[in-house]
């Protein structure tokens, strides 16, 4: 979802284990976020989920694809553990409402998968990994709209960098993050990335105009 | 990802792949209370049909409704074609209009890859004369990956009247891509003289090819195609190459039957067959349009060719 560079650069590697997985690290990156840091933020969103939800009984956490996805089953697990009792998680692929399509070659669809119960009358979280301009999240408005009628619905993201483009807040927010637009967050998680960190770099060169291209999926 | 879809054979093994993953997921929007997706709203799709149809023109319009776009429909029963109009003059007034993608049934094989020489939109082939059928063939190994669990190295009997059949043409080509095995079975008659050059088996004998086959798929005896004496009786073709209930029983237990439709109850498949359990002749519609929007999408939903840029993302 981020704007990754591929191979980057060998003397920067941001921190030891982080450079194996599918994502190549950012040139110049530096280490925000830590395994331990993101371990508490989750434990305490999660907390906060449970607190702002009365117990958590009608929630139901969708991860937004890619690393959201990871995200919300950590954030669920937090929940089943403190509560005693599974809670309800998906995933809510946004592609296909996504406001920027016709500047790219047709994207590939991540995965949809709503529990059978459905969203209809559920508090619906919905965990991304970073908040940017906002755009991700008001497709994953409109798509949640068309599987139904949630009770509420909440954000939850691990890193709000700012710069936001539309009226768009989050509930809960793991980590504050200030940045310039000219900077590139990316989260690395365990699950697909073999480790777990938030690297904050340099965008390529002409490539960081703006959150409207470089940070498209966020 | 390509920009018309005109044969089987244009579809590298990722971009088939990915037209398969890609119809996976849609396929979820028609279990949803909103059976509809914003993507494609104020594109144009035209469904040129020159030939009569029925799924395959109500596919690829409640495919491209479900994405949104606005559908035109034009056969030429009716239209100025009846009063003598050329493809290419039809193809420029389509173009006039705007359209973005022109779906296109023909007669006349090649058809589809003239007009897309003609007009800016995507040209996508929903059957052109007795050479190609893509679509046909790509919800077909969506029907078979769905069922079976995997392409490579399935084996799949397709069985009738290949000669006429652009269904057998693009199911070889598109199936050959995937890694799977196929074997033709018709009578001589009914196979083409380059039948050769394709990558597949040829057997003239179906009590031997079923035992081994995964996949079994019959054609339909075109008798609208069928200009000469290709076999002496309808009786003696069932006989020999229709698929009955103690033919099924050959097949392992896994092995499914499909027909592209419309059948010939009792020619080339009887009955009891056709009802079976094993029969995904119903599913393949279901699954017909689920491909076609796959295929809309990749053609249409993205940029257009000329602002292509590297995909960063994924």
């Amino acid at each position: 979802m981020h704007a990754l560079q591929s191979g980057g650069s060998p003397e920067s590697g941001p921190a030891p284990g982080v450079t194996h997985g599918r994502s190549a690290t950012l040139p110049g990156g530096k280490v925000v976020l830590g395994s331990e840091e993101i371990r508490r933020a989750l434990t305490r969103v999660a907390h906060e989920i449970l607190e702002r939800t009365d117990g958590g009984g009608d929630v139901l956490l969708l991860g937004i694809p890619t690393r959201g996805v990871p995200l919300a089953h950590r954030l669920a697990a937090g929940l089943a553990q403190v509560e005693g009792r599974p809670v309800l998680v998906g995933s809510l692929d946004i592609t296909m409402y996504r406001d920027d399509l016709r500047l790219r070659p047709a994207r590939s669809l991540g995965h949809t998968d709503v529990p059978s119960s459905g969203v209809d009358g559920k508090i619906v979280v919905l965990v991304d990994d970073v908040l940017y301009s906002g755009r991700t999240v008001r497709a994953a408005l409109d798509a949640l709209g068309d599987l139904g009628r949630p009770r509420a619905v909440q954000l939850a993201v691990l890193v709000d960098r700012g710069h936001r483009e539309l009226p768009i807040r989050a509930d809960y927010v793991g980590k504050n993050l200030p940045t310039s637009q000219r900077e590139v967050v990316q989260v690395l998680l365990s699950e697909i990335d073999g480790a777990d960190a938030v690297v904050l770099g340099k965008a390529a060169g002409a490539d960081a105009a703006g959150p409207a291209q470089a940070g498209a999926g966020q | 990802m390509i920009r018309h879809l005109i044969s089987a054979a244009d579809l590298s093994r990722d971009d088939a792949v990915r037209i398969l993953d890609t119809a996976e997921e849609l396929a979820q929007v028609a279990d949803r209370p909103i059976r509809k997706l914003p993507t494609l709203r104020g594109r144009t799709v035209v469904n040129l049909f020159y030939e009569d149809s029925t799924r395959t023109r109500i596919s690829f319009e409640a495919a491209a409704k479900r994405l949104s776009a606005d559908v035109i429909n034009f056969s030429a029963k009716g239209s100025s074609v009846a009063k003598g109009e050329s493809l290419k003059d039809t193809a420029l007034t389509l173009e006039a209009m705007g359209a973005d993608a022109v779906v296109i049934r023909h007669g006349a094989s090649g058809a589809p890859y003239r007009l897309a020489s003609w007009v800016r939109g995507s040209v996508v082939n929903a059957g052109d004369g007795t050479h190609e059928h893509p679509t046909q063939a790509l919800l077909d190994a969506f029907t078979m990956r769905r069922r079976l669990g995997r392409l490579e190295g399935l084996r799949v009997t397709i069985v009738g009247d290949v000669l006429h059949s652009r269904v057998a043409r693009s199911n070889v080509l598109l199936l050959d891509t995937l890694g799977a095995e196929v074997t033709l079975v018709a009578p001589p008659t009914l196979l083409p003289l380059a039948v050769g050059s394709w990558p597949c088996e040829v057997s003239y004998d179906l009590d031997g090819e079923l035992p081994k086959s995964d996949v079994v798929m019959m054609l339909r005896v075109q008798a609208e195609r069928m200009n000469a004496a290709y076999f002496p009786t309808v009786r003696e073709y069932s006989r020999r190459y229709g698929l009955d209930a103690s033919r099924m029983a050959l097949l392992p237990d896994q092995a499914i039957v499909m027909h592209p439709g419309p059948m010939n109850r009792g020619v080339e498949i009887a009955a009891e067959v056709a009802d079976s359990v094993r029969s995904t002749i119903v599913e393949q519609v279901a699954n017909g349009v689920s491909i076609r929007m796959a295929v809309l999408y990749l053609l249409l939903g993205g940029a257009e060719s000329g602002t292509e840029r590297a995909e960063a993302a994924r």
